[in-house]
């Protein structure tokens, strides 16, 4: 391992500005590490991040919805960041955990905006208290049940099967288990294999505001006992039926480049789901991380549709 | 349970760590044959292993009991996250200890019990799935979304948050039907899974209703089992 990593200076990327505030909730006994950009007095937007990102992942994407007039509060969700590693995970506990954060926010409505699996997040939110929510924005976190059309039924039940043999693996080799060390330089690299569009500079970036430096080497803040997937009875259909009853204003953005982290949606497979007057815009040349690839744009699209 | 018992009676407790959370199997009896392949009990939603066997169970080698994560003896985890798959992944850490069993499930169990026999078939030498707490589950698909807190209980054991999310677990009967393929592909047995619970949620009646699948009492069933 290179012992230079440490004191190596990386570049810090243009216009990236870390969380002017940090707070704590407490979600049923789980410290959540909650982090806001702007005026602590303007309007919040709820902003959840995306599977294995953390809130500093939107530290040049939050700071311009801020520097737009609002006051933007995002989270660590658990086992994410800054928060605390849960007993458990699932996704009723992060649907929980996000109430817990919304609950400490004025009472009136506000808009939410998630991505990837933020966006799943707050649109299922936008069900459960749908007084406290006024528009919605999901970044590239719809999914639906037409990823996978030339797989046979047999196949598919051969992956299920397979998803639970490995499920069962993993589980198996949990017990203190710790992420992975490296340098900086490592961690991006390993990053980007799942996130191939971005920039090694935003990359080495992110290792600083979202690795911890150890003895060994850094490590992600990433509780290393989470693992993407997994097997249940979940269908796609059943976020996607969230949709069309929507009673805000919502705008949705995708990615059309398909990626490794995406979910394989195309604009056609939503369009039939989208509540009257929705916005949807499809963005060419961009991957699943709109917000990261195309800040500026991204920001842009969602202030002009708030205003 | 009196002295002259102690022979068949073994009450250890072992000790299974499945990830943050130490599961209690308790080792109830070794029965008349203590070389026989074991029973393993798993309880129902809310329920935890029996002090003893109950006398409705006749079993002729040993019996074991595995407390779920956050009931009986096993970890109370902090803030909720409960999904039946993390159970699954309970009994597999206990069958890791104890080889190849023959499950009893109550409830809950016995969803859970069709699940670990699909994954382990090899190891789950037979499913008795019969009534208990948590057999219906939340349905076949998701209710109307709501962020749900537990009844504040005097007692944290069994966990409230248990009680609440795995009693919203939501059970597709061609999800359930995926897993006794599984089984029946898998398993050496003629009939690996044997449904003896006389209510019959909708998952449980494709399950039922599955070639291959028995039926019977939980005694015959049993019989049947301890003769393989």
């Amino acid at each position: 391992m290179p012992s230079d990593s440490a004191s190596k200076t990386f570049v810090q990327p243009e216009g990236v500005r870390r969380p002017d505030r940090r707070r704590k909730v407490d979600a049923a006994g789980v410290m959540l590490s909650v982090a806001e950009w702007g005026d602590e007095q303007a309007p919040a937007i709820l902003l959840a991040h995306g599977g294995f990102d953390f809130a500093e992942t939107l530290n040049r994407f939050a700071p311009m919805l801020a520097d737009g007039g609002y006051r933007v509060v995002s989270w660590d969700q658990r086992g994410h960041g800054e928060s605390a590693w849960a007993h458990l995970y699932s996704w009723e506990a992060d649907i929980r955990d996000a109430a817990a954060v919304l609950a400490t926010l004025p009472d009136e409505p506000l808009p939410f905006i998630g991505h990837s699996k933020g966006g799943s997040m707050v649109m299922h939110l936008a069900n459960v208290a749908p007084h406290r929510v006024s528009a919605l924005v999901n970044l590239d976190g719809l999914p639906s049940g037409n990823n996978m059309p030339d797989v046979s039924e047999l196949e598919r039940t051969r992956m299920q099967r397979d998803e639970m043999d490995r499920w069962l693996a993993h589980r198996r080799t949990l017990s203190d288990k710790q992420r992975k060390p490296g340098t900086v330089e490592e961690l991006a690299e390993r990053r980007g294999r799942m996130n191939p569009r971005m920039s090694t500079e935003w990359l080495q970036y992110l290792v600083q505001v979202g690795a911890r430096q150890d003895a060994d080497g850094w490590r992600w803040k990433l509780d290393p006992t989470m693992r993407m997937g997994g097997f249940g009875p979940w269908r796609p259909e059943w976020s996607m039926l969230r949709l069309p009853g929507l009673g805000v204003p919502m705008l949705g953005v995708m990615g059309l480049e398909i990626e490794v982290m995406g979910w394989g949606s195309r604009p056609a497979d939503v369009e039939p789901y989208l509540p009257p007057g929705a916005q949807f815009e499809g963005l060419e040349g961009v991957g699943h991380f709109v917000h990261i690839e195309q800040p500026r744009l991204v920001a842009d699209l969602i202030l002009e549709f708030l205003s | 349970m009196t002295v002259s018992d102690s022979a068949t009676r073994a009450s250890d407790t072992i000790w299974v760590r499945h990830n943050r959370i130490d599961l209690a199997v308790h080792h109830l009896t070794n029965g008349s044959d203590p070389t026989h392949r074991p029973l393993l009990l798993l309880h129902g939603l809310g329920e935890r292993t029996p002090d003893v066997v109950p006398p409705t169970v006749r079993w002729p080698g040993p019996v074991y009991g595995l407390d779920f994560t956050g009931h009986g003896r096993s970890t109370i985890p902090v803030g909720g996250g409960y999904t039946s798959e993390i159970l699954v992944g309970d009994v597999d850490a206990a069958l890791e200890q104890l080889g190849a069993v023959t499950v009893l499930g109550r409830g809950l169990g016995a969803y859970i019990g069709l699940l670990i026999a699909a994954a382990r078939p090899k190891q789950v030498l037979g499913v008795v799935m019969s009534d208990g707490p948590g057999l219906v589950g939340g349905g076949i698909h998701p209710g109307s979304p709501s962020v749900a807190f537990p009844a504040p209980w005097s007692s944290s054991v069994p966990d409230p948050f248990a009680l609440l999310e795995l009693s919203r677990d939501v059970r597709p009967p061609d999800y359930a039907q995926t897993y006794v393929r599984f089984v029946l592909e898998s398993s050496s047995l003629d009939r690996a899974l044997m449904v003896c619970a006389v209510a019959r949620p909708e998952w449980l009646a494709a399950v039922a209703a599955e070639p291959g699948v028995g039926h019977g009492t939980v005694d015959e069933a049993l019989q049947f089992y301890a003769q393989l």
